[in-house]
């Protein structure tokens, strides 16, 4: 509740600090404090449990441990990406508050996502989460990229909303008492109606659109590539997880009873998910384009969460969001520093600038999944938790294999760091490195090992 | 009215919009196809919600029937939202190559 609250104020700061603040290297700052007072507020919430405003939700938002861990999990890789590439924002456009601004009310829309307990907030929550990213999308407005980038996100993120409404109507047509509230649309034990069907079927692809699962992934390669690579950043870690979030808890929420009936259609979607999303980054070029790549593959695991809902998964749904995050971000972090986006852009790197190189082969070994990394502890919560659901547990095989693909192209960049010459007199950055950053991409390496080796801090805020 | 007439018009508004989104080139028809499919759904929603009013069962217990109505409005709030945004992209797009055909968009794939 705080967070909500919270981010739409900060939002609406930023954008008076953009209209009477003259100078654009003190607009970062005001933003990084606005997500260190996030966190704070949003910690405050979650080991007191009384937020600081006292609001008749009329049962419309359900703040438990799970959503204030998630949001807190959110802010502090938002804050992790503000203190890494607050500097690049300004490199975007002339418009450095708007842009924050339009981050804050990315997190409020996520918030929501993670919160709402009606049908009625997880379209809001949907929605505010998208309708902010379409323009900072298109934020590098001279940039033909960016601008179909942001056109081709608008369109798919509109029809895709169309379908969730659709589902939305026709579960609230199907459930006999004539509301919107998640406990109220459960279906009974008897059969499924056919309406009921229509609803959960047109729910999941609209939310497959979301967060970029096979096969509704095809617009993300595009958008992720042509966006500004700092909001490609966000796009693809704060945003997925949030989709993730709205995605299980509505289904914990409202279908869970009846996981056999639909669990199916998830098992598909992962497969598809975690073979597209693995086998075409194999085949590219640019290392943004395969990240993108790399993030639908991801999500497969994620939807991995999804496809358990239980114990578990949600736990493992929190450690992967802050682990494939926390990752991200930081290899984001680092590949915005570079001039070369190709693969070739990284070789050598590890002699120029061996603080960057450690951190970037840290962070892909997270991606893949080494042990003693966050991404080892969330695959590992994952898998168990599909297995402990009991049925399709060759799914857990599946999985296994294609994080054993994934090796393939995340260490492609690591022996491109290490073991190959760089061209003659390569210039790997304009600029020169600032210790901060390094620092920064050190404390970003710390966490990911810290939850690697006690991934119990994370579950210990979700039982506290 | 039989409730099945409403859905079934709603449906077939729903599927032009659908088809529309698929077929159409010009960002703009693309972009009504979508409010047609919002417009659709928001339809069906009133629809549904008269018909929880008159049930039997909505009458015994607590009747939400006129959240529907209320979400209608914030479709209607939110489609606008979307509108300027979405119309604001579109003539970035058009000060930038002179043209509002999605096939541009395809320059994307390398």
């Amino acid at each position: 509740m705080n967070a909500i609250v919270f981010s739409a104020l900060w939002g609406v700061v930023l954008m008076f600090v953009g209209a009477f603040v003259k100078s654009r290297g003190s607009v970062k700052y005001i933003a990084i404090a606005g997500a260190i007072l996030g966190l704070v507020l949003s910690g405050m919430e979650l080991y007191s449990g009384l937020p600081l405003f006292n609001i008749d939700k009329t049962d419309m938002l359900r703040t438990g441990n799970f959503s204030l861990t998630f949001i807190c999990i959110v802010y502090i890789c938002t804050l992790v990406l503000f203190l890494l590439n607050g500097k690049d924002f300004e490199k975007i456009g002339n418009h450095v508050a708007e842009y924050f601004a339009l981050i804050f009310f990315v997190l409020c829309g996520v918030s929501l996502c993670a919160t709402f307990d009606t049908l009625l907030l997880l379209f809001l929550g949907i929605e505010i989460m998208s309708i902010p990213l379409y323009i900072l999308t298109g934020s590098e407005k001279s940039n033909l990229k960016s601008n179909e980038a942001s056109l081709k996100y608008f369109l798919m993120g509109a029809f895709s909303t169309g379908l969730l409404l659709m589902g939305i109507a026709f579960i609230y047509g199907a459930n006999s008492n004539g509301s919107f509230y998640l406990e109220h649309i459960q279906p009974g034990k008897e059969h499924l109606t056919v309406m009921m069907t229509v609803g959960i079927v047109f729910m999941i692809v609209a939310l497959g659109f979301k967060v970029s699962a096979a096969p509704f992934h095809f617009w993300t390669p595009d958008v992720y590539d042509g966006a500004p690579t700092v909001i490609t950043s966000f796009m693809a870690t704060i945003v997925k997880v949030g989709g993730f979030i709205a995605f299980i808890r509505l289904f914990e929420g409202s279908f869970g009873a009846i996981q056999k009936d639909w669990q199916i259609l998830i098992v598909i979607l992962t497969v598809l998910t975690l073979l597209i999303g693995n086998i075409t980054a194999i085949f590219q070029q640019s290392v943004k384009r395969m990240l993108a790549y790399s993030s639908i593959a991801q999500a497969g695991f994620m939807l991995l969460a999804i496809f358990a809902l239980n114990g578990p998964a949600k736990e493992g749904l929190l450690i992967y969001s802050a682990a494939y995050s926390l990752a991200t971000i930081g290899i984001f972090a680092i590949l915005i520093k570079l001039n070369d986006y190709t693969i070739d852009g990284f070789n050598g790197l590890a002699r120029k600038e061996p603080v960057m190189a450690f951190a970037g082969a840290l962070f892909l070994f997270s991606l893949t999944g080494i042990p003693l990394t966050a991404g080892f502890t969330a695959k590992f919560y994952v898998l168990l938790a599909a297995l402990q659901n009991g049925h399709y547990q060759w799914l857990v095989v599946v999985a296994v294999l294609f994080a054993a693909t994934s090796a393939y192209y995340y260490f492609r960049i690591i022996q491109a760091m290490y073991f190959k010459e760089p061209a003659e007199n390569r210039v790997f950055t304009d600029e020169k490195i600032p210790a901060s950053f390094k620092f920064m991409l050190l404390v970003t390496c710390a966490l990911i090992l810290i939850i690697g080796a006690y991934p119990e801090i994370i579950i210990g805020w979700l039982y506290h | 009215m039989d409730i099945k007439a409403y859905i079934a018009l709603s449906l077939i508004l729903f599927t032009i919009g659908i088809v529309g989104v698929l077929i159409r080139r010009n960002a703009i028809l693309i972009f009504m196809c979508v409010e047609l499919m919002l417009n659709a759904v928001n339809l069906l929603l009133v629809a549904f919600s008269q018909m929880h009013a008159v049930s039997t069962a909505a009458k015994a217990s607590v009747t939400y029937a006129s959240d529907a109505q209320i979400f209608v409005f914030f479709i209607m709030i939110v489609a606008a939202a979307e509108v300027s945004v979405g119309l604001a992209i579109i003539v970035m797009l058009y000060r930038n190559i002179h043209s509002v055909d999605v096939n541009f968009l395809n320059r994307l794939k390398n």
